[in-house]
């Protein structure tokens, strides 16, 4: 089969995508929405520069904020000196200012981080950003300290009535970086230093027989991801119109990493997954629940023992069965597994719950579900939902074995169907 | 000179308490090639379970009951988390461990609230020691060092002196020969992790109430920790233990110092005003940068030495 990198599929998936971000805002009218798909499209950017590292280049990153969160600094500083006058630029190219400081600082930690690989790599990047996050709180002047520095994202002359201060204006100027940002970053894959990184990710040893430097590989994949990291900040500057000293800190370093796996790091597409699933996580669920931090942990850890592929890999697992029209086959055990999860899934919350009910002080202590109100300083609710969680995961495991053997069988006949 | 020793005996004391975390993560990373990311919640749970108990029944009971607490939850993890990633690799490994910091952490948030606890020193044990020239030297800071010394010592002789000991040594190096002469070296895993949980659990016991007892702490020391781990040079427990010294030492003097640049220019004559450029940098005092010393110190290591202290692998 003949190489061609423009081919029809490609074109379609990335014309759907562009249509996706264009009619999504129409689609969805609340501002709720809205604003969460503005989130999601910054830290789309993000979650995927963020794979540049830990799925093509092998390189597992626990200081990766610090790159967004400095160019998200120096962002809001450029976009301070514009209000007051000192020079011009437009807000819409922002990003690439915040893409050139991430770049910056990426050739300055770089060099220091990309000298070790594998996991002496992740405790230096940790190092590295726990050095920062103490530095922002040393420099108060420049940092803001604890509480940031502010800023109005509405300066200059209006560009074909263009100001960005309402929030469409704001969501289609992160949908067009992260468009592009998208784009970029699959060239990148394409290009000889993509293949090297991963080359280098799977075996560095003969990379460097091939006659090329590890460590100069990594460095230059790391800064590259570290000016995305700054586009993702800056835009992320822009929509908050404030940044803190946690955009640098751990907590959402450990954040794009979570957002990544969940979404799928061996595949280009899953960190998109991902970003749309932590925001949904951080910006939905802890509105109804203080105890989400729990739930997206264990939904990390289940991934982590039980699909390190990610959820892009639980769908691509489907394509071939899909493909040979058998699907219909997988529907009763996958419909089963769903059930019995649920289950214990609603065992888990209400235990969960109640936890958080009798830890919290001065919290009513009374839930009520369906219509049923029970104390949680009483025995009979815990034995109830201690028995819904077993029984939810005892039929879990028997609708996973079933959902499994169904899948090799399936698996088996299409192998020997193969020439 | 007064200041000098007693910042001293601070810092030796600080710096047990890291090397008794520091220990129990390094043996396990020689052993298993796991870095165990959390080790500080370890921590951080024995200081919780060694309130808990010390409210019901008493300090000492708790001293040893919180550690044995820690090392059986360890024991757990790896039974039933860490073997079913290993097949995927160490990356896996890590980061099971990381999602497993993030559990803990949010079970603490949930079980004993989000401020801190009031775990404090024992009354027998509160009070001077001895006084050098003015200053009194608390005694829970003697028995910190005590507890310290005594786990070493008792780690050395277990390691060097008995046969399980001997088969963890071996298991170091040539873990499928051990395999082949009969011993079941996954068990010995388990125990090796299941020890430095405890470990990291006895640290928790007698850290929680010498700082403080909050759900932040295992996030506050974990970042030292594994900066020690890499400044030492990975897996070497000596290079951990100079490491946990240096470090220890390091933060208790420049915390209690207020030297800064400014200071220094001063000194030759040249006075530093808001004009001057970079003219907060200079202005920050020593125990300003306080935090930002260990990181600053494994950065210029790394540049000039990257193998660490006294590690001997490259890479």
């Amino acid at each position: 089969m003949k190489y061609r990198p423009l081919n029809l599929g490609r074109w379609l998936i990335w014309g759907a995508t562009a249509l996706v971000f264009l009619v999504a805002p129409l689609a969805l009218r609340q501002a709720f929405a809205l604003t969460m798909m503005t989130q999601m499209g910054a830290f789309i950017i993000f979650a995927l520069s963020y794979n540049m590292l830990l799925g093509q280049g092998g390189m597992l990153s626990f200081g990766h904020a610090v790159y967004s969160g400095l160019g998200a600094y120096i962002t809001v500083h450029v976009l301070n000196l514009v209000s007051k006058g000192t020079f011009s630029v437009p807000v819409s190219l922002l990003p690439l200012v915040g893409g050139l400081a991430g770049l910056v600082f990426g050739v300055l930690f770089g060099y220091v981080t990309t000298k070790k690989a594998g996991t002496t790599f992740a405790l230096i990047s940790l190092g590295i950003g726990e050095m920062v996050y103490a530095c922002v709180l040393m420099f108060p002047d420049f940092f803001g300290g604890e509480a940031g520095v502010s800023t109005n994202r509405v300066v200059g002359e209006p560009f074909l009535g263009i100001t960005f201060g309402p929030a469409i204006q704001v969501y289609y100027l992160v949908a067009f970086w992260c468009f592009a940002s998208m784009a970029a970053m699959f060239a990148l894959t394409q290009t000889p230093l993509g293949r090297m990184a991963n080359a280098v990710r799977d075996n560095p040893e003969r990379a460097e027989f091939v006659g090329y430097n590890t460590q100069h590989v990594r460095f230059l994949q790391l800064t590259l991801s570290a000016f995305f990291a700054g586009v993702s900040g800056a835009l992320s500057c822009i929509n908050f119109e404030i940044v803190s000293a946690e955009n640098v800190s751990a907590i959402r370093s450990g954040g794009v990493l979570l957002a990544t796996f969940i979404g799928g790091v061996p595949f280009f597409f899953g960190p998109i997954i991902g970003a749309v699933v932590f925001i949904f996580f951080v910006v939905a669920l802890s509105g109804f629940t203080k105890a989400w931090l729990l739930y997206l942990g264990l939904f990390f850890v289940a991934m982590v023992l039980y699909a390190p592929g990610g959820i892009a890999s639980l769908i691509l697992l489907q394509l071939p069965v899909i493909r040979a029209r058998r699907f219909r086959e997988m529907l009763v055990p996958y419909a089963l597994a769903l059930a019995a999860g649920l289950v214990a899934l609603a065992g888990l919350i209400g235990m969960v719950e109640m936890v958080y009910r009798l830890s919290e002080q001065g919290a009513s202590t009374v839930l009520g579900v369906l219509g049923f109100a029970f104390d949680a300083r009483t025995a009979p609710p815990w034995i109830a939902f201690g028995l819904v969680l077993a029984a939810g995961l005892a039929s879990l495991r028997y609708a996973a074995r079933f959902a499994l053997a169904r899948w090799n069988a399936i698996q088996h006949d299409l192998l020997a169907r193969q020439p | 000179m007064e200041f000098f020793l007693i910042q001293t005996l601070n810092g030796i004391s600080y710096g047990l308490l890291l090397f008794m975390l520091s220990s129990g993560l390094t043996l396990v990373f020689s052993l298993m090639g796991v870095l165990n990311f959390a080790h500080a919640s370890f921590y951080m749970l024995g200081a919780y379970f060694a309130y808990q108990v010390s409210t019901k029944i008493g300090f000492w009971p708790a001293l040893v009951l919180a550690p044995m607490l820690v090392g059986l939850i360890g024991m757990a993890v790896e039974r039933w988390g860490l073997r079913t990633v290993h097949r995927y690799g160490h990356v896996a490994e890590l980061l099971f461990t990381f999602g497993l910091a993030y559990l803990i952490e949010e079970a603490v948030h949930l079980v004993w609230g989000r401020i801190a606890v009031e775990y404090r020193v024992p009354p027998e044990l509160d009070g001077p020691l001895f006084t050098i020239y003015t200053s009194q030297y608390p005694i829970y800071r003697g028995f910190m060092m005590l507890v310290a010394v005594a786990m070493l010592v008792s780690i050395w002789l277990a390691l060097t002196r008995t046969r399980i000991g001997l088969v963890i040594q071996a298991a170091l190096t040539h873990p499928q020969t051990v395999e082949a002469l009969g011993h079941n070296v996954p068990r010995v895993f388990m125990l090796v992790f299941g020890g430095g949980a405890a470990l990291a659990g006895l640290a928790g016991v007698i850290g929680g109430n010498a700082f403080v007892t909050e759900p932040g702490m295992a996030a506050a020391v974990g970042p030292i920790i594994f900066v020690i781990v890499v400044v030492g040079g990975m897996g070497s427990l000596a290079g951990a233990f100079v490491a946990s010294l240096l470090i220890g030492c390091l933060q208790t003097f420049a915390v209690a110092l207020d030297w800064s640049f400014a200071a220094l220019f001063a000194r030759f004559g040249y006075t530093v005003t808001s004009e001057t450029p970079l003219a907060a940098l200079w202005n920050i005092g020593l125990s300003q940068a306080a935090p930002v010393l260990p990181y600053v110190l494994m950065v210029l290591l790394l540049i000039f030495r990257p193998r660490g202290l006294m590690g001997t692998r490259e890479g």
